[in-house]
C-alpha cells in the first residue's frame, strides 16, 4: 500500500497540486474569485457541456459496439483469435495524427464514404465519436473479456435447466458477475474520451473544443495559468463525481465467483444466432478498426511510381539532411525499451495497489482506489507542466532524465492494471485465503499461491495494455526523448512536420511498422500466458 | 528486494523530496556551491521540437570549447517558452533556443534571460537585433508565405496569386487553406502578415473578403499541408483539393530534397507578396548551471559553421552575413524582398484580442 501511495503522491498529486497552486495564487493572493468569473463565461459553459455529452455518447457507443466483441473474444474459439485481439489493441499505440489522417481518408472529402454515398463526416461530431470507438474498443474487450472468459458458464446453464429463459439466465447470473468489469470499462472509456485531446483537435476541425483542449489553449497558447487552474479543478471535480458514482455502483455488486480456465469456456460458435453475432462482430472490427489501419498501410506502399517498398528501404538509410542521426529503424528499439520499463513499473505499482485494495476495506482505501484512476481523467498538459516545477531538485531532478518517460507512461498504465485485476481478485473466495493462512502460509505466500494463479491471466492482459500505452505514448516522450534516440511515434510526428514525399511516405511506413511491432509484442505476451498458465486452474 | 523493503525505500524517498522542497532551493544550491563542485563539462540547450543540428557541427563545438551539447526538446515553440517561464530561476538547461518574434515579449517580460552580447554579433544585421540589451541573440529567420501547386495553375492556365490582394480575387475562389492562428504558428504568422499589410482596422475587412472568397481553416500545418493542399505528396494521396496553402518560403526546396525521385524543379511555388518574417532567438537562461558553456554555445550558434548547417536542418535562413546558403536554397528557393514584419511588443499586446476577433469573424 505504501509504495503505490508514495508513487502516486510523488508523480501525480504533487506535480498537479503545485501547478494548480501556481495558477490560483498570484503574488501570494488566492484567486478564488476567478472561479465564478470563469465558470459564468458562456464559451466555457459550452466547452463543459460538449465535453460531458460527447464523452457520454462516446462511452455509450463504445459499449454498444464493443460488448458483443468482448463476448465473442471470451466465449468463442476461432482461428486467429489471438491475432485479432492484438489487432484491436493496435489503435492504442497509433499516433493520433496518423489516425486522424486515416479517418479523414474514410469519412472526409473524397473518402470512401464520400465516393460511395456522398457522405462526409469530417468536422462533424460523428467523426469524433467513431474515432473514440476505434481507440477504446480494446479497453472494453480487454477489461470485460478478461473476466468473462473465466466465468463458469455452468452457472448460467444451471439457471437455464431450472427453467430460466436465455435472456433471464444471462441477466440474473452473468450480468451481475460482469457488472464490476463493465462498469470499470465504461469508467475508463469515459475518462479517456472526456480527456481526449488530439482526436477532438484533428477531427473536430476548429469547431469543437473540450475541457482538455481548452486547458491546453489556456496553458500553452494564452499562458493564462489561472484560468487553466480553474478548469483543472473543474475537471477534478467532474472526475471525482464520476469515480464516486462508479464506486457506489460497483461495491453493491461484488461477490465471490466461481472461476475456471478460459480454455474451458471458449468453443466454436453454434447455431444461426451465434454465427450471426460472430459475423457481426468481425464486420464491425473490419470496418471500424482494420479499414482505417489498412488505409495507412496502403499509403506506405503507394509511391509515385506505383506500389513498392521504396519508403521502407529509405528507413534504413540515414536521412539526407542528417536530421535523425541514426537510421529510422533504430527508433523501434528505443520505443520497445521505454515500453518494457514502463510496463514493469505499472505492473509493480498496480499489482501492489490491487493486492492492498482486495485485502482492506474501509473508506480510506476505497478513496485511494478512486484516486488511482485520476490520472486518466486529468489533463496531460497539467501533469507535464507540474513535473517541470516540482521534479527539479536532486535527487528528483528528473526533467532531463529518460526515466521520466516510463514514469509518466506508467501513470496511465497503473489504473488499467488495477482495474483489470481488482474484479478478478475480489471474486476470489476469501475462504481460500483463510484456509491457506490456517495451514500456516504467510500473507505473501497465500497471495502467491491463491491469488496469483487466478489473476495471472488478468495481469498479462493488463500488461499488454500498459505496454501498448507506452509504445504509442507521445505527449510525455516528445519533450524528453533525446534527438539521437527518438521513439517511433516521435519520429513519425517529426516526419509529418516536414514537407516532401519521402518524409510523408516514411511516416506511413514507420506507422505500419509500429502496428506490426505492437501486434507481435501482444501476441508474444499472449503466448506467454498459454505456456505458463495452462493447467494451473 | 522484499515488498516491505521496497515500500520503506519509496517512503524514505518520498519524505526526502518533501524535506528538500521544504528546506528551499537556495539552500541546496548554496551547499552545492560550497562543496566546490567542478565546472560541468556539458552545456544543455533547451529548444522546441523542430530543433536539429548535424552531428559533425555539434562535434566541432566540443572540439573548439571542450563542452558537449545536450539537447532537450521541450514541445512546440509556445509550449517550450512557457515551460521556461514556469521554471524561471531553476531552468532545465543553460541556453534556450527558439523563441520567435511572436513570443519574444512574453519571454523578455518574464525575465527568463540574462544579457550576453555574443561574439560575432557585428556580422548580424541590425534589423534582426530586436533586443538592445542583448538578452536574446538572433539566430535564424524564415518567411511564412502562401505556397501554390504549380501543376494546378499550369493545367488551368491561370497565373498563381502573388499578393495578399490577389488571394481575395474571384479567380482564386475556394482555393486557399489556412491554419487557425490560435493553434498553429504559421496560421498566426499569416494573420499578423495581413494585419501588418492592411493595418489594425483594415485586416478585418480583408478577412471578410477572404471568407467570402471561400477560405478554409484547419487546425494545424500538418493537416493543411499534408491533407488539404493539392501540391504536396501527402495532399495528392489524400486527394487534397486546395492548390493554395499557408506554409513557408523554404517548403519548395524541401519538396525537392525529399522528392522520391528528386524532381528537377520544385512542384510548388511561393506567392512572394504574402510573406510574414519570423526571426528566432536564443538566450542565456537565468540560473543556468553552466553559464560559461552557455555563452560559448550562443557564440557558436551565430558562427559561420552553425549558420551554414541550419538551412538544411531546420529549413530556415541564416542571419549572419558571411553564411552562404546551400545550393538547394539558391536553386529552388525564392528571395522574399519585402516581407511584412511587426514589433514584438505590438504582437504581445494585440495577439489575443486579434485572435479572438479573427475567430468570431472567420470561424463563426
Amino acid at each position: 500500500m505504501v509504495v503505490p501511495v508514495a508513487f502516486f503522491a510523488l508523480f501525480f498529486a504533487w506535480p498537479v497540486v503545485s501547478i494548480v497552486e501556481r495558477g490560483l495564487r498570484v503574488d501570494g493572493v488566492w484567486q478564488f474569485g476567478r472561479f465564478g468569473e470563469t465558470l459564468s463565461r458562456p464559451e466555457i459553459l459550452d466547452v463543459l457541456w460538449f465535453t460531458l455529452w460527447q464523452a457520454l455518447a462516446s462511452t455509450g457507443l463504445t459499449l454498444l459496439i464493443a460488448l458483443p466483441g468482448a463476448y465473442v473474444f471470451a466465449r468463442f474459439e476461432f482461428r486467429g483469435k489471438g491475432l485479432l485481439r492484438a489487432v484491436v489493441t493496435v489503435p492504442f499505440v497509433m499516433p493520433t495524427v496518423m489516425v486522424g489522417t486515416a479517418f479523414l481518408a474514410l469519412v472526409g472529402r473524397g473518402g470512401l464514404l464520400d465516393e460511395l454515398w456522398g457522405v462526409r463526416l469530417d468536422t462533424t461530431v460523428w467523426a469524433i465519436l467513431i474515432a473514440h470507438v476505434f481507440f477504446n474498443y480494446a479497453v472494453v474487450v480487454r477489461t470485460v473479456g478478461g473476466l468473462w472468459a473465466q466465468l463458469d458458464p455452468r452457472q448460467e446453464e444451471a439457471a437455464r435447466v431450472l427453467g430460466a429463459s436465455r435472456w433471464r439466465a444471462w441477466r440474473t447470473v452473468t450480468l451481475p458477475a460482469l457488472a464490476p468489469s463493465v462498469a470499470a470499462a465504461a469508467l475508463m472509456v469515459f475518462l479517456f474520451t472526456a480527456s481526449s485531446f488530439a482526436v477532438v483537435q484533428i477531427l473536430g476541425g476548429s469547431t469543437y473544443s473540450t475541457l482538455e483542449t481548452e486547458i491546453y489553449r489556456q496553458t500553452v497558447v494564452r499562458f493564462d495559468l489561472t484560468t487553466a487552474a480553474v478548469l483543472t479543478m473543474v475537471q477534478f471535480a467532474a472526475v471525482g463525481v464520476v469515480l464516486a458514482v462508479h464506486a457506489r455502483t460497483v461495491r453493491r455488486r461484488e461477490t465471490a465467483l466461481r472461476m475456471v480456465a478460459p480454455e474451458e469456456t471458449a468453443r466454436r460458435p453454434r447455431g444461426i444466432g451465434q454465427w450471426a453475432l460472430f459475423a457481426g462482430v468481425l464486420l464491425s472490427v473490419a470496418v471500424l478498426i482494420v479499414l482505417p489501419l489498412g488505409v495507412l498501410v496502403e499509403r506506405s506502399f503507394a509511391t509515385s511510381r506505383g506500389y513498392g517498398l521504396d519508403y521502407y528501404r529509405a528507413l534504413q538509410t540515414p536521412d539526407p539532411s542528417g536530421t535523425f542521426l541514426v537510421p529510422l529503424l533504430d527508433t523501434i528499439g528505443n520505443s520497445l525499451r521505454y515500453a518494457v520499463v514502463a510496463t514493469l513499473i505499472a505492473l509493480v505499482i498496480g499489482g501492489l495497489a490491487a493486492a492492498a485494495l482486495t485485502r482492506r476495506a474501509g473508506r480510506l482505501v476505497r478513496g485511494f482506489d478512486a484516486l488511482l484512476m485520476l490520472p486518466l481523467g486529468v489533463s496531460a498538459v497539467t501533469v507535464g507542466f507540474g513535473f517541470l516545477i516540482t521534479l527539479d531538485e536532486p535527487p528528483f531532478d528528473l526533467r532531463a532524465s529518460w526515466i521520466l518517460v516510463p514514469l509518466a507512461q506508467a501513470l496511465v498504465g497503473v489504473p488499467f492494471v488495477v482495474r483489470t485485476m481488482l474484479p478478478v481478485l475480489r471474486a476470489v473466495d476469501e475462504r481460500l485465503r483463510e484456509a491457506a493462512a490456517v495451514l500456516g502460509a504467510s500473507p505473501w505466500r497465500a497471495w502467491r499461491e491463491v491469488d496469483l494463479p487466478l489473476v495471472r491471466r488478468a495481469l498479462l492482459i493488463a500488461a499488454g495494455f500498459a505496454f501498448a500505452v507506452s509504445l504509442g505514448e507521445f505527449g510525455a516522450t516528445v519533450f524528453i526523448a533525446r534527438p539521437d534516440s527518438p521513439t517511433l511515434p516521435v519520429a513519425v510526428a517529426r516526419l509529418l512536420g516536414r514537407p516532401g514525399e519521402l518524409n510523408y511516405g516514411q511516416a506511413m511506413a514507420l506507422s505500419t511498422i509500429l502496428m506490426v511491432v505492437c501486434a507481435v509484442s501482444l501476441l508474444l505476451l499472449e503466448r506467454l500466458r498459454t505456456e505458463r498458465t495452462s493447467g494451473e486452474f | 528486494m522484499s515488498i516491505k523493503k521496497a515500500a520503506a525505500a519509496a517512503l524514505v524517498a518520498a519524505l526526502g523530496v518533501t524535506t528538500l522542497a521544504a528546506c528551499g532551493a537556495d539552500d541546496v544550491r548554496e551547499a552545492a556551491g560550497k562543496s566546490g563542485a567542478p565546472a560541468p563539462k556539458t552545456v544543455t540547450l533547451v529548444s522546441h521540437d523542430s530543433f536539429n543540428a548535424s552531428k559533425e557541427v555539434l562535434a566541432e563545438f566540443t572540439k573548439q570549447t571542450g563542452f558537449t551539447v545536450k539537447v532537450l526538446k521541450s514541445g512546440d515553440a509556445g509550449e517550450a517558452v512557457n515551460k521556461e517561464i514556469l521554471t524561471k530561476g531553476s531552468p532545465q538547461g543553460d541556453v534556450f533556443f527558439g523563441v520567435d518574434n511572436t513570443l519574444l515579449s512574453r519571454a523578455l517580460d518574464n525575465g527568463i534571460f540574462v544579457p550576453y552580447a555574443a561574439k560575432g554579433l557585428d556580422r548580424v544585421p541590425a534589423a534582426y537585433q530586436l533586443d538592445k540589451e542583448h538578452r536574446v541573440t538572433p539566430i535564424d529567420s524564415g518567411d511564412i508565405c502562401v505556397n501554390y501547386d504549380k501543376k494546378y495553375f499550369a493545367d488551368k492556365k491561370l497565373a498563381p496569386p502573388v499578393t495578399f490582394d490577389d488571394l481575395a480575387k474571384p479567380a482564386y475562389k475556394d482555393l486557399l487553406v489556412v491554419e487557425n492562428p490560435e493553434r498553429s504558428s504559421p496560421g498566426l504568422g499569416f494573420l499578423l502578415g495581413t494585419a501588418a499589410k492592411y493595418g489594425d482596422e483594415g485586416w478585418q475587412d480583408y478577412w471578410t473578403k477572404l471568407k467570402a472568397n471561400g477560405v478554409k481553416t484547419v487546425d494545424s500545418w500538418e493537416l493543411a499541408y499534408n491533407q488539404e493542399f493539392s501540391g504536396s505528396a501527402g495532399g495528392r494521396k489524400a486527394k487534397g483539393d486546395r492548390p493554395l496553402v499557408v506554409s513557408y518560403a523554404s517548403s519548395p526546396p524541401v519538396e525537392v530534397l525529399y522528392g522520391e525521385p528528386q524532381p528537377k524543379v520544385a512542384p510548388t511555388g511561393v506567392s512572394t507578396g504574402t510573406c510574414f518574417r519570423q526571426t528566432e532567438f536564443a538566450g542565456l537562461l537565468d540560473g543556468a548551471k553552466n553559464p560559461q558553456g552557455g555563452k560559448a554555445l550562443i557564440d557558436f550558434l551565430i558562427s559561420k559553421k552553425f549558420q551554414e548547417d541550419m538551412p538544411l536542418q531546420m529549413f530556415v535562413n541564416p542571419v549572419a552575413k558571411d553564411a552562404a546558403l546551400p545550393e538547394l536554397f539558391t536553386e529552388h528557393g525564392v528571395v522574399v524582398e519585402k516581407p511584412e514584419t511587426m514589433a514584438p511588443e505590438k504582437i504581445a499586446e494585440k495577439r489575443d484580442p486579434w485572435i479572438q476577433q479573427w475567430s468570431s469573424l472567420v470561424l463563426k
